[in-house]
């Protein structure tokens, strides 16, 4: 059994942080809340410190952060409908655009592993794919409007232009370019609720999605030609749910992330509690994992948790979110 | 004039108010909240259609409230007066949002529609349930100033 610690608070916004996203090279934490500000985390010593506070760029929430492959760029996705893209020169943070077209509510922005695209996803039920430009400009690609409601997260694979998009209507739907324009090439269905996040394993070839239905599902990609003989069609993989894990949150999950330094997966919820999960060892791994929780905080924040994810660059490190406010910074340690 | 949903409501008596005991007065004692003190504050929100109150149209019951303070929970069941009510989401925000101002921010509340009162069910009880749609709602003015309405305290003949 291991244990998650906490090792640190980071105050500072003064209303509900609804997200936290690491830089690739974890040296920077970016929050965002109601508060309608971002803020960007550093360390200074052995301490994280608030090193600026991003405001004016947004007239109500931001909802969440992400930011680009090579570390100069975030982007911020606001309830006001519209996309906040922010540069990094020099240590400052400066607005390079502000990217209209959403219809209302943008959720979740996520930029591909070549950084030249950046979708967003709004409860006007589509996701954008903006094209960006040699000169720093922000075209829209392709507007998807096969989802039935709104859509919470977008996600892109961690090395393939495949993008991953989840929401209200339940379900999972994934997107590639298909001669010049994009399509969605598959649309995985199995939870009974919203899913409010996914998140690629390292190598991509596995998808982790949460859900209000409280629990978290393990999808497995099986190639054309695949020893399983699972049956594809014209080319495209196949995605089968292969674990189910439930029993563990006991209100809606949030956010799930899926460590790129270990086989670790994390989630959050609306029971204020923080789970990790490893799989376990079994005959079949590919086609019937097994996945058991090794650490559990219950009442890590006073109020529901949004937001989870693992440091990209330090082993057991997590950072969180909340609506009580506070981003907390956790270590998952082996007990004796 | 707007056509109502339901013109001619059944309206119910409302209840007498609680008996404070002393030591409800006394701040030295902890005392937990229980479905009366959340029936209290909800029992007075004002119908959006009529110049009633929720409890008046028995639109919320004390039965329908069950609270559990050690687990932090408030759990709430409201029956829209008629079956097709377009007001039902309204009604459930406002419950919502009056919780969400006058109970300690651990509770987690649940508000939905008795099973079986609404055509709609479903959707407006995933509606409610989603918090990042509640958040969306009270940041647009119309809307809040709309549940505000609900939520303003009328003087009581």
């Amino acid at each position: 059994m291991q244990s998650l610690q906490e090792a640190q608070k980071l105050s500072g916004h003064t209303e509900r942080v609804w997200c936290v996203s690491w830089n690739p090279s974890g040296t920077l934490l970016a929050s965002c809340s109601s508060d309608k500000t971002i803020r960007i985390w550093g360390k200074e010593g052995e301490n994280w410190v608030c090193k600026s506070v991003l405001t004016d760029a947004h007239t109500r929430t931001v909802r969440s952060v992400s930011w680009s492959p090579c570390g100069q760029y975030l982007a911020a996705a606001s309830f006001d409908a519209t996309t906040s893209v922010w540069s990094r020169k020099g240590g400052e943070f400066e607005c390079l655009a502000t990217l209209e077209g959403h219809e209302n509510e943008v959720k979740s922005s996520s930029w591909a592993c070549t950084g030249s695209l950046l979708a967003t996803c709004s409860r006007d039920k589509s996701v954008w794919i903006w094209e960006v430009t040699a000169d720093e400009e922000f075209e829209c690609a392709s507007v998807m409007s096969t989802h039935t409601q709104d859509v919470k997260r977008v996600k892109w694979h961690p090395t393939k232009e495949l993008l991953a998009s989840c929401g209200y209507d339940d379900t999972v739907r994934l997107y590639r370019e298909e001669s010049d324009d994009w399509e969605c090439c598959n649309t995985l269905k199995g939870h009974s609720s919203t899913v409010w996040a996914l998140d690629f394993n390292q190598t991509g070839n596995r998808l982790a999605t949460c859900s209000a239905d409280c629990s978290l599902k393990i999808w497995q990609e099986y190639e054309p030609g695949n020893a399983e003989g699972v049956n594809t069609t014209d080319n495209i993989s196949v995605w089968k749910c292969v674990c189910t894990v439930s029993g563990f949150h006991e209100r809606p999950i949030y956010d799930v992330s899926w460590s790129t330094l270990e086989d670790l997966l994390v989630t959050a919820g609306g029971d204020d509690s923080l789970c990790v999960y490893r799989e376990v060892l079994t005959a079949d791994a590919k086609n019937s994992p097994k996945f058991e929780m090794v650490a559990r905080v219950r009442g890590a924040h006073a109020e529901d948790i949004n937001s989870v994810v693992w440091s990209p660059s330090e082993k057991g490190l997590l950072a969180s979110a909340s609506d009580d406010g506070d981003v907390k910074l956790w270590k998952l340690l082996q007990e004796a | 004039m707007v056509s109502l949903d339901n013109a001619n409501p059944v309206v119910f008596l409302r209840r007498k108010e609680r008996h404070v005991l002393p030591e409800e007065e006394d701040d030295d004692v902890t005392d937990k909240f229980d479905s009366r003190e959340v029936f209290d504050l909800i029992r007075v929100i004002n119908d959006p259609e009529h110049p009633l109150t929720l409890e008046e149209l028995n639109v919320v019951e004390e039965s329908n409230v069950k609270v559990d303070d050690d687990a932090n929970a408030v759990y709430i069941l409201f029956t829209p007066t008629i079956p097709h009510c377009s007001m039902a989401t309204l009604i459930g925000l406002s419950i919502r949002v009056k919780l969400l101002r006058a109970l300690p921010s651990r509770f987690k509340v649940d508000v939905k529609i008795s099973p079986g009162t609404h055509d709609s069910e479903h959707a407006v009880n995933k509606q409610l349930a989603d918090k990042e749609r509640v958040a969306a709602a009270l940041e647009n003015s119309h809307l809040l100033e709309v549940v505000n309405q609900c939520l303003v305290r009328r003087a009581t003949g």
